[in-house]
């Protein structure tokens, strides 16, 4: 019985962290993309500098109606944004924000988590493909270029963090990681950094989206309810490549009084990681489809390449 | 040679400090807004300055001015005088869902009767309610702010200037008669006697 009320509180736990963490984000991202731009975003609902912005947006998309286009594949449009949704949920399980607080520690963590994140721009690449609309479809396409092109470098940023500590647990690696990786797992830690956010097909990587060109790429036809889910599911994926970055690249819970601070030092590192995330949507313009290629294949690819090289030459040494 | 990347943290410099600094919005509903002089908001009307000459009206490029008036009748005071008679204003109405605000009503009125006052909360539900009464246009007379000073280095009004000159001239001449002085000003400034 206290097992089962155990995995109870930890699923609540995660659950609640789902749905509350990207909110949180997304109002850092207007009040933080607003004050960087000059502005001072929303002010009015909830009565203090707009705190209850998101809420009352939800509220919006809630009241909208569902349509679906009349030309589109229904199961598959109507499914898509949940496919979009649940794998970042999935992930969250996984990761964990201190020693033994984690939703279920699998010990080949770092795997089901990328394998489920690659399921997640699935989502985006269904409706893309469903909607029966022409820049939909050519966004569903950029999805899966670019899918295909940075899932490799993300994966292996990630394997070599995993080679460094010889172990796929996520809890192991945080066990496993001293302080002077933030040198030589730099290189891996950018590439995984950079090529997440193009996975989330956040700005500067935003092409599949590229309001100028493709009007809003795979969610030009959805509203209301459906494409709250999409912007939650891009939300929950900034939480998610962020929790993910500080937890492989620096450090997880270590800092100072570890013991019983771990879980903050957690999330703290997550939010500045979200906060650069942010950060370099204001800053950076998006680029053109073939640079996006280019700098996966002839950038990041090689870069991580030669981590990982580097990573293997470090283990042989010291081990 | 730049080292590669700078570019890249110079941009996020630039984002991150322009966020420590203030925003430059301005609080519109809740604050209201420093209206330089001269704003164009609404326009007042003096009443008892209007002679219904209809010059305004009669300028007006979007004929948004609306005047009737009546002559009356003053009966001569004195034995076999003549009578005389005087413009009253029935009604003066501007239509501000047509005004285009070009201010060529207030330049041209003879006697300053029209100002701009700096009010421009006055929207309506209903278009009509934006043909503005005379009454209405009175009560807008309270808001018109004086006139601002003249800027550090300017020049003096034109009023001023003229009649300094003329105090100047009669100086350096010989002594002449008031009278005379007049009419030197009168004969160097054509058509500003009057004033």
């Amino acid at each position: 019985m206290g097992e089962l009320l155990d995995v109870a509180l930890r699923l609540a736990v995660v659950l609640g962290a789902f749905l509350l963490a990207p909110l949180l984000v997304g109002q850092v991202e207007h009040k933080a993309m607003a004050h960087m731009q000059s502005r001072v975003g929303p002010m009015y609902a909830g009565g203090f500098h707009g705190w209850a912005q998101l809420i009352a947006d939800g509220v919006k998309f809630v009241q909208k109606e569902d349509v679906v286009p009349a030309a589109a594949d229904r199961t598959v449009f109507k499914i898509a944004p949940a496919v979009a949704l649940l794998p970042y949920l999935v992930a969250m399980l996984v990761i964990p924000i201190g020693p033994g607080l984690v939703g279920q520690d699998l010990d080949v963590g770092i795997f089901f988590v990328l394998a489920v994140m690659g399921v997640g721009v699935i989502g985006t690449l269904m409706g893309g493909w469903s909607s029966a609309n022409k820049f939909s479809l050519l966004g569903g396409i950029r999805v899966a270029a670019q899918l295909m092109a940075y899932e490799l470098p993300f994966v292996l940023a990630a394997a070599s963090v995993a080679m460094a500590a010889g172990t796929l647990s996520l809890t192991g690696i945080v066990m496993a990681w001293e302080p002077w990786w933030l040198l030589w797992q730099a290189p891996a830690a950018i590439v995984f950094f950079v090529a997440g956010l193009a996975e989330l097909q956040r700005p500067p990587f935003d092409m599949p989206v590229a309001d100028a060109e493709l009007v809003f790429g795979p969610y030009t036809e959805y509203g209301g309810l459906r494409f709250a889910l999409f912007i939650l599911a891009e939300y929950a994926g900034i939480v998610v490549l962020s929790a993910l970055t500080a937890v492989l690249f620096l450090g997880g819970w270590h800092g100072p009084a570890e013991d019983q601070l771990g879980w903050v030092w957690t999330l703290v590192k997550t939010g500045l990681v979200a906060f650069v995330v942010v950060w370099v949507r204001v800053a950076y313009p998006r680029l053109r489809e073939d640079q996006l290629q280019r700098l996966a294949w002839q950038g990041l690819v090689p870069l991580v390449l030669l981590q990982l090289a580097i990573t293997a030459a470090g283990v042989v040494v010291f081990a | 040679m730049s080292i590669p990347g700078t570019g890249l943290l110079k941009g996020l410099v630039v984002t991150m400090r322009n966020m420590t600094r203030r925003s430059v919005t301005a609080h519109y509903p809740d604050a209201l807004p420093a209206l330089p002089p001269r704003s164009r908001g609404v326009i007042a009307l003096i009443e008892e300055k209007c002679t219904s000459c209809m010059l305004c009206a009669r300028e007006c490029p979007s004929w948004c001015i609306y005047i009737d008036s009546h002559k009356d009748v003053i009966p001569a005071t004195t034995e076999g005088g003549r009578d005389k008679s005087r413009n009253v204003l029935d009604r003066f109405a501007i239509d501000f869902s047509i005004c285009m605000y070009c201010s060529i009503c207030i330049e041209v009125c003879p006697f300053d009767a029209l100002h701009w006052a700096g009010e421009f909360e006055y929207a309506e539900l209903d278009i009509r309610e934006l043909t503005h009464e005379k009454e209405r246009l009175r009560e807008w007379m309270w808001t018109v702010p004086a006139p601002s000073a003249l800027d550090e280095h300017a020049e003096p009004a034109k009023e001023i200037a003229t009649a300094e000159k003329a105090v100047e001239r009669a100086e350096t001449a010989e002594p002449r008669s008031v009278e005379t002085v007049e009419t030197t000003r009168e004969r160097d400034h054509p058509g500003e006697g009057g004033k």
